[in-house]
């Protein structure tokens, strides 16, 4: 681990996303679930991607998961993994794998949230839950 | 409706640039677009359908044919990333079909390296209107890194390696060898890419396709029209396009768009992968031909990494000869969009005017594959089958 720390930009808000940046600033970590076809979704919309309801509702999710894919970024000034997380409510976010030596990150590994800080709201990074 | 035998592609131009620093991007499409009809043995007053996708200047296809003075009754300007010039071959087929144009012209030109753009190391943001910005750009998504994703889940669930994986660049670089344009002309071994630096895990430099200016434009015909000029006649047999996402959260890394482009291609055209005889793959890094290779029915699923192994991809030695130009690994990338050059190698091939030394005997049926945007997030996909007559 770095003692410098990479810039995170901070994610442009607009009125359909507002409430799941309230909830990272919060500390809670927001997925939608849609009140027509069940079916839960991510990135979040008003509209469900599966179904087409507008019947989309916030929920709170565990924020554990595992990794589905990720990558270590070498060339970058401060090397960085890119990831992909399982939730264990199902959908599979984009994130960052953090708080841990980026060698020995692995598919399949067990993570947690956490929020990390921005210019703007906090974005939800995980972090490997045992030692790998 | 079929476009099947409805047009021809009479002309194609592939820029001897790889670095513009002495042209402006509307003159690079201006030339490639005369090149293209000088090919066919046709001029711009021919032209009455014009495409172009996000390449092209200022308004697109207002700008660029507003510059070339052109005078068009049908234009298409769909943008699929680096796909979108195989669609605009079966987008021009079908105009040609419905009787909404008889020569139709498709430009593509960039100077990346002339302007300096970190293409593939860089996070790409395409503005914050666009809905998966916010919960993607923060987190660092590269060209490289979300193809590496890719990669990684391969490896991950099919035992693919990293020699395989290089086995592909390695094919490309015995081709590119012949082409005296292309950017590396240098033969490769499967140690040197593997020994290569990584850029993003597992992905190494030598897994990376380059980044070049220039451009290339084709021109397709009615088939009455390609009757009259003299060029060799390649028709156009099947196509087929698609949009893979991540499907609300329903991500899949380990197949691409090909899965459904590609059947759709070969329904329309009639023949089966058994019948091709040359394919040009879309090859921005290593692991976008294994995993096309595997979703257009070249091999089993999973069994990507040993088909392309032991030199199975190289003109006279392997099964499959792909990209004998040298493809985006070696030869072209231009405006980091590799779409046409493919239609151009495969043009090629059919008319038996590829290199002699990567000529593919009696070439009667190849395939051509795009695919633009992102394995890693959100691509098109855009399969084009043709046919020397």
């Amino acid at each position: 681990m770095s003692g410098e720390e990479r810039k995170i930009p901070a994610p442009p808000v607009n009125p359909e996303t507002q409430p799941f940046w309230d909830g990272t600033a919060a500390g809670k970590l927001l997925i939608k679930r849609c009140a027509a076809c069940g079916e839960k979704h991510y990135y979040p919309r008003a509209i469900c991607p599966f179904c087409g309801s507008d019947r989309t509702e916030w929920l709170e999710v565990s924020g554990r998961g595992v990794v589905y894919s990720y990558s270590v970024f070498r060339r970058a000034p401060i090397p960085y993994a890119i990831a992909y997380v399982t939730l264990d409510e199902g959908p599979t976010m984009m994130t960052n794998i953090v708080d841990c030596d980026l060698d020995t990150i692995r598919i399949g590994q067990p993570v947690r949230v956490a929020f990390k800080p921005t210019d703007g709201p906090p974005v939800p990074m995980f972090s490997p839950t045992s030692k790998a | 409706m079929t476009i099947k035998g409805k047009a021809y592609i009479t002309g194609v131009y592939e820029h001897p640039t790889r670095k513009a620093d002495d042209k402006s991007l509307a003159q690079l499409h201006a030339e490639v677009a005369k090149g293209a009809l000088g090919d066919a043995g046709l001029t711009k007053n021919d032209v009455d359908g014009y495409f172009c996708a996000g390449d092209a200047p200022g308004l697109g296809g207002l700008s660029m044919v507003d510059y070339m003075g052109l005078k068009v009754r049908h234009i298409d300007t769909t943008e699929t990333g680096g796909s979108s010039y195989v669609i605009h071959v079966a987008h021009a087929a079908q105009a040609i079909a419905a009787g909404k144009c008889n020569v139709a012209l498709i430009t593509l030109a960039g100077r990346p390296r002339a302007e300096g753009v970190a293409t593939g190391t860089a996070p790409r943001n395409y503005g914050a209107a666009a809905p998966d910005v916010a919960f993607e750009f923060p987190f660092g998504p590269t060209v490289v890194n979300q193809y590496a994703m890719a990669a990684m889940r391969h490896m991950h669930q099919y035992g693919t390696t990293s020699a395989q994986l290089a086995w592909i660049k390695v094919a490309a670089s015995h081709h590119a060898q012949h082409n005296p344009h292309a950017l590396l002309r240098e033969v490769v071994t499967v140690e040197e890419v593997v020994a290569s630096p990584m850029v993003a895990d597992p992905l190494h430099r030598l897994d990376c396709c380059v980044i070049t200016d220039g451009g290339g434009a084709i021109v397709v015909t009615k088939p009455e029209i390609a009757k009259s000029l003299k060029r060799p006649a390649v028709r156009v047999l099947g196509a087929g396009e698609a949009v893979k996402h991540q499907m609300g959260g329903k991500i899949d890394l380990t197949y691409s768009g090909a899965v459904w482009s590609g059947p759709a291609a070969f329904a329309e055209a009639g023949v089966r992968p058994s019948d091709i005889k040359y394919v040009s793959i879309y090859d921005s890094f290593t692991i976008t031909v294994l995993i096309t290779l595997e979703d257009l029915g070249f091999c089993p699923k999973g069994q990507g990494g040993k088909f392309v192994s032991d030199g199975n991809l190289i003109s006279g030695a392997g099964k499959l000869p792909f990209n004998t130009d040298g493809g985006g690994l070696c030869n072209n990338h231009p405006a980091n969009r590799g779409g046409l050059t493919k239609v151009v190698e495969a043009v090629r091939q059919l008319r038996g005017e590829a290199h002699p030394n990567v000529q593919v005997k009696s070439c009667d049926v190849a395939l051509a594959h795009g695919t633009g945007g992102s394995l890693g997030t959100r691509h098109g996909s855009a399969t084009l089958i043709m046919e020397r007559e």
